[in-house]
């Protein structure tokens, strides 16, 4: 399979779905080229907007498109959609529940080389602390094209969590995506792995690994991080003990959404595979899957950590 | 639309009648914001009473003027207007700020008719409004979107950030007032960080500036009228006005930026206010 990312994929969708939704409006922050809305810019320049270096700015006047009934997507890279225009986010978008479309890309380490001011890994925590807010991270080029098409027709802000490096392809193109309904991408019963993001294939990679041992893993895409699905966590639950896994700090995202859940409603012993509270460094994507932790062996490794 | 004696007669009367209602409002509240409210009354008088295309009784009607209160902390003045133009009814000012009611603190376009944009963290409102200017442009509609700012409020820098994008997109169908009362919560806006020279800031960024006397119908609705007549560009129209206005022990008084009046001392503010 090829590797595609899923920003690439996110252009090419909203270019297909600004030819059937009108009401659909683009706007950066002189990113286009980088996060792909430049495909979409090209296609229907009437209806994109570059905001310039303002992402303050960017998010309030998104924000005023959808009180006049656009669906605005607002690209710009997840460290300054989240961060920089956090409580524009909050206050302009959330709070009056308006039909914003933060459609993020470079999230998590494989930003690379850019370095830490560039990687946000705590994204995921900040948006699914608000209220109203619905928080999509797909997997791969396919997942991703869908969840484009579900973000613009469910009503009220989305936030969709893209990376900018290429990725393993996961699913076939009859796959369908639903918000909020996780996917079970391998059966198992004596561990449940539950990935969001670039981790799904390091999971199944993981459960492979496992496999070999005699160890059959459950593998599940929780590609809805909210609203979450607990159903899946509970049959999750079923075999004993969960890993999670995620391209974020383990303070507030998936990982703490599952146990969240677990917490309140049948506790089992896990671990979660994240950035461990610490801020990154320069490097290659893989070279810093590698130091950070977030690679197949670590997940294995904790999985087998679990059963001892 | 030229005005005229008659109207601004009327426009007094209702000024008057909606500072009443800031100061029962705010001391039925026991908290709240007399002080900028009453700077901004007439303004916002001017627009509702004479110049805003709007329909109280269908308040998301699409083709209507748009208004965003910028400076949110002026919600009892939004909402005393509001009412008082039958958007729903004046005994619901007194719930404000109470449990159970639709007037929130800062304005919330989904509880409250007619508040067309949520607002309240200062800085934001003029973001949103370009947004409703730009999807007026692209809709090929002709409402226009009024915002109104405090002169504390243009130590955001997003305010920046917006006028820039306001001036890029030619926005013309867009009208900003500054409610330029000088005042701020620690004190004189140039003592605490100034934004001025305000005029020369939004000309730097391509705005039409039209200075006016914020307590002067006349000059208010003047400008309105110019700015409606300038293309290519967004009009800011700033308004030098007094702190408290209406209310002798309030006026340019600083303290009463985010102090509700006790009992005695709203009985003192409303005989000003006959």
């Amino acid at each position: 399979m090829p590797k595609i990312a899923t920003r690439e994929a996110y252009g090419e969708a909203l270019a297909e779905l600004g030819e059937e939704i009108k009401d659909i409006v683009v706007l950066d922050a002189d990113l286009s080229k980088s996060t792909k809305t430049s495909v979409f810019a090209k296609k229907f320049p009437e209806r994109f907007f570059n905001m310039g270096i303002a992402e303050q700015n960017l998010m309030g006047t998104a924000a005023g498109l959808a009180t006049c009934g656009k669906i605005p997507f607002a690209s710009t890279f997840a460290i300054f959609a989240t961060g920089r225009a956090f409580e524009q986010v909050r206050n302009s978008i959330c709070y009056p529940n308006l039909n914003v479309k933060i459609t993020a890309t470079h999230a998590g380490i494989t930003v690379g080389e850019d370095g830490a001011t560039h990687q946000s890994i705590e994204d995921i925590a900040l948006m699914r602390a608000l209220p109203n807010m619905t928080v999509i991270s797909p997997a791969d080029a396919v997942e991703t094209k869908q969840a484009v098409r579900a973000a613009a027709m469910l009503k009220g802000p989305v936030y969709l969590r893209l990376g900018r490096h290429p990725v393993e392809t996961i699913y076939g193109e009859n796959y369908k995506f639903e918000v909020g309904k996780a996917v079970i991408l391998k059966e198992g019963k004596d561990v449940a792995l539950i990935a969001t993001g670039v981790m799904i294939a390091e999971a199944l990679k993981a459960a492979e690994q496992l496999s070999k041992d005699g160890i059959d893993a459950m593998v599940i895409n929780i590609h809805t991080i909210k609203p979450i699905d607990e159903e899946v966590i509970l049959k999750a639950a079923e075999c004993g003990s969960i890993v999670t896994a995620e391209e974020h700090t383990i303070i507030g995202g998936l990982g703490s959404a599952v146990a969240e859940v677990l917490m309140e409603k049948k506790p089992v012993p896990m671990k979660r595979v994240g950035i461990r509270d610490v801020f990154a460094r320069s490097g290659k994507p893989e070279e810093l899957m590698r130091v950070y932790g977030l690679t197949a062996e670590d997940i294995e490794e904790a999985a087998k950590s679990l059963r001892r | 639309m030229a005005i005229t004696k008659e109207k601004v007669e009327e426009l007094s009367e209702i000024a008057r009648r909606i500072r009443r209602h800031i100061i029962e409002m705010t001391a039925e509240a026991g908290s709240g914001h007399p002080g900028g409210s009453l700077s901004c009354t007439d303004i916002l008088v001017t627009l509702y009473f004479h110049v805003m295309k709007v329909d109280p009784k269908n308040p998301n009607w699409p083709e209507r003027d748009r208004f965003v209160l910028s400076k949110g902390h002026a919600a009892p003045a939004l909402y005393a207007v509001l009412a008082e133009k039958g958007y729903f009814p004046t005994e619901e000012l007194k719930t404000l700020r109470k449990i159970d009611s639709m007037l929130q603190g800062h304005p919330d376009m989904k509880n409250t008719p007619g508040v067309d944009m949520t607002t309240g963290s200062l800085g934001q409102g003029l973001s949103s409004a370009n947004g409703m200017a730009i999807a007026g442009k692209l809709d090929g509609k002709d409402y226009r979107v009024y915002v109104l700012l405090g002169d504390g409020e243009l130590e955001e820098g997003q305010v920046w950030e917006a006028a820039m994008a306001a001036a890029h997109y030619k926005l013309d169908n867009l009208t900003a007032f500054v409610d330029h009362n000088g005042l701020q919560i620690d004190g004189p806006i140039t003592q605490v960080m100034s934004p001025e020279i305000i005029q020369e800031k939004f000309r730097a960024f391509g705005w039409h500036v039209i200075d006016v006397d914020g307590h002067d119908f006349e000059e208010i609705a003047g400008a309105i009228e110019e700015a409606k007549n300038i293309k290519g560009r967004p009009t800011v129209i700033v308004a030098k006005t007094v702190k408290g206005k209406g209310v002798p022990y309030m006026e340019n008084q600083v303290d009463w930026h985010g102090k509700a009046p006790s009992r005695e001392q709203a009985e003192e503010a409303l005989k000003s206010l006959i």
